[in-house]
């Protein structure tokens, strides 16, 4: 296709062969959009690098007590993000918990027959904008609604069930749940936009199979349909995950920001990215370097979580269609 | 509704008279039980939504008039002020993010399509803007300060478009590949048989017929775009002046946007500043969601 077979050409005729400005172009255009892929692999490739170079001085000065460190203070030139690293995956889990459980209920809700194909509509128009909404309104929201709303709550299970580690605190503002509250509405979404995609990827005679033989509508779901789609459903909560492990603005605001390692859902906590966040604005040379050293683990942390999970997709479609 | 009522053996044994009804079996109790679960998570998962455009009308909308449009944000104490500037600093930079990610987000589009969909580049392409889309937003943020902040020595308006470039450019480019790929492979063919070069068929064929489709995900790129902090905070930082000195526009220096904005007075103890959040939220969600109608009006599949 690259190059047109030559017509031999007669005078009377208006069909011609490409000219060669033509085919120029066409050359000229066709390396323009490769250079478009390159960008592409240029910048996450400078991204690793840049984020990697700019955090050797950091690695070099401070080595692995930096992840074991749990004091993070500029003036003693102390710098550990234990701390920061526990509240990432702790917040980043109980936000999969939660989440989870409702964007996969939500996807199962949309796609195997509860509803009018209108109303499926209207639900999953309200799913698409909760994806919508920025993560700093949701920030704003959590400190002026959700905290409020779950203090009582909360009072009641830390008086009630104290000596549970989980409730061993009371909420004084920003914690731990409603950051991680707020996190788990900022990736139902995600979870259950790729859920649905998984469901609705089992095949019609699957599921008419299982009602055949006499299944209840639930039984044909949990047992039929959700086994055939697990592998994709497993994708949907990776990618949930990642996007929980490197939200920043929500928990930046929510977290309390609190160098501490903590069991209980309502003391305050801190994450990478929220670390990152706060004090890169103000920060000094030196603690700049400490900075670049934080981006780098948060970057490998979601990255590998993200390639796991673009894996699992990209295995749950070559099953599908097998 | 009626089957929850012969759930218990007590229910059913206080109808001593045999009756016609059917006995449920307790796998079918199970499944409505399971059924009306699943609509109250479906209606609980749907509260925050309503919670968060409450608040955003009462609070947001108490605060808003002309004056939020085209005054300075207030200072301490002051009262009165609006978000002008973190306005224009907002459509500046998603301006510039737009200017950079679109042209290169579909080239490269083009070539995962159309040029060559199964070369090893194009596999190591897609995998890496998948890879990005998972990027955490503030990494965006540091990759930005760490190329543009630390070269040209300032916080601007061009470093905090670099960075939202970042974020656009993955979204951009795998939207535009799918809507690109929905092209009827007959309507292409037609052009090749016609002695078309590759780049006739593309602008003539591929890019009229997908454009509904990648103005779609371009519109999606934008709405993310202008509502994300993170990788503002420390490229464009922040300013309490227009973009405009003395009649020129200052690009190479601190720009206001509407989420930092909001992230600042969140925080702030005095009550105008935090109306003034709730108000420019409100602003802020409504270009996010007029964006996001506009992109699924435009972006009806056209086969």
């Amino acid at each position: 296709m690259n190059k047109p077979f030559v017509v031999p050409v007669k005078l009377d005729s208006i069909c011609q062969p490409p000219s060669s400005m033509v085919l120029l172009v066409d050359r000229a255009f066709r390396a323009l959009a490769r250079l478009g892929v390159i960008v592409i692999l240029v910048l996450l490739a400078a991204l690793v690098f840049e984020i990697g170079g700019k955090a050797i001085p950091g690695i070099q000065k401070y080595g692995l007590d930096f992840i074991t460190g749990n004091v993070w203070d500029v003036n003693q030139h102390k710098f550990g993000i234990l701390p920061a690293i526990w509240g990432t995956l702790y917040s980043a889990l109980i936000a999969l918990l939660i989440g989870g459980f409702f964007g996969i209920s939500m996807a199962i809700f949309l796609t195997q027959d509860f509803l009018p194909p209108r109303l499926a509509a209207v639900f999953r128009t309200i799913v698409e904008l909760l994806a919508a909404i920025p993560s700093v309104v949701y920030g704003l929201w959590g400190i002026y609604v959700v905290i409020p709303a779950i203090r009582p709550l909360t009072d009641w299970l830390h008086h009630s069930f104290g000596w549970i580690p989980f409730f061993g605190t009371t909420l004084s503002g920003p914690g731990l749940l409603p950051a991680a509250l707020v996190l788990a509405i900022m990736i139902l979404p995600t979870i259950a936009a790729v859920s649905q995609d998984a469901l609705s990827a089992v095949p019609l005679k699957t599921k008419q199979a299982a009602h055949g033989m006499g299944t209840t509508h639930w039984e044909a779901i949990l047992q039929v349909i959700v086994p055939a789609a697990s592998t994709g459903i497993f994708g949907a909560l990776v990618l949930g995950l990642g996007r929980a492990l490197g939200e920043t603005m929500a928990l930046a605001m929510l977290i309390g920001n609190s160098n501490q390692i903590s069991l209980s859902l309502f003391s305050p906590a801190n994450t990478l990215a929220a670390l990152l966040a706060l004090n890169f604005p103000e920060a000094g040379p030196n603690e700049i370097e400490v900075l670049m050293y934080a981006a780098l683990i948060l970057m490998l942390i979601t990255l590998s979580v993200n390639i796991a999970g673009s894996l699992i997709m990209a295995y749950a479609k070559r099953g599908n269609k097998k | 509704m009626s089957v929850a009522k012969f759930s218990g053996s007590s229910a059913s044994s206080l109808s001593a008279a045999p009756s016609l009804q059917r006995k449920i079996e307790g796998r079918s109790l199970r499944s409505f039980l399971l059924t009306c679960l699943t609509w109250v998570s479906a209606i609980v998962a749907s509260i925050p939504l309503f919670s968060v455009l409450y608040m955003l009308i009462t609070r947001g909308g108490a605060r808003l008039n002309l004056e939020v449009f085209t005054e300075l944000p207030p200072a301490g104490f002051e009262t009165g002020g609006g978000f002008g500037n973190a306005l224009l600093g907002t459509f500046v930079m998603v301006g510039i993010a737009a200017l950079i990610a679109i042209p290169v987000g579909i080239m490269a589009a083009i070539f995962l399509a159309e040029l060559g969909p199964v070369s090893k580049l194009a596999n190591v392409a897609r995998f890496a803007a998948k890879t990005l889309t998972g990027l955490p937003s503030i990494l965006a943020g540091v990759f930005a300060y760490a190329m543009v902040v630390l070269t040209t020595g300032t916080y601007s308006a061009p470093a905090g478009g670099f960075a939202l470039a970042v974020l656009m450019l993955p979204i951009v480019v795998l939207t535009a590949e799918e809507a690109m790929k929905m092209v009827p492979k007959i309507m292409k063919d037609a052009a090749y048989g016609m002695g078309s070069t590759d780049t006739q068929v593309i602008w003539k064929v591929v890019l009229p017929t997908a454009m509904p489709a990648i103005l779609t995900g371009v519109m999606l790129a934008v709405a993310r775009a202008a509502g994300e902090t993170a990788p503002l905070l420390f490229t464009a930082l922040f300013s309490n002046y227009w973009i405009f000195e003395d009649g020129h526009l200052a690009l190479m220096s601190p720009t206001a946007s509407l989420a930092v904005l909001i992230y600042n007075f969140s925080g702030m103890p005095f009550d105008n500043q935090l109306e003034l959040a709730w108000a420019a939220s409100l602003v802020l969600v409504l270009i996010v969601l007029i964006v996001n109608i506009v992109s699924r009006i435009f972006g009806k599949p056209r086969f």
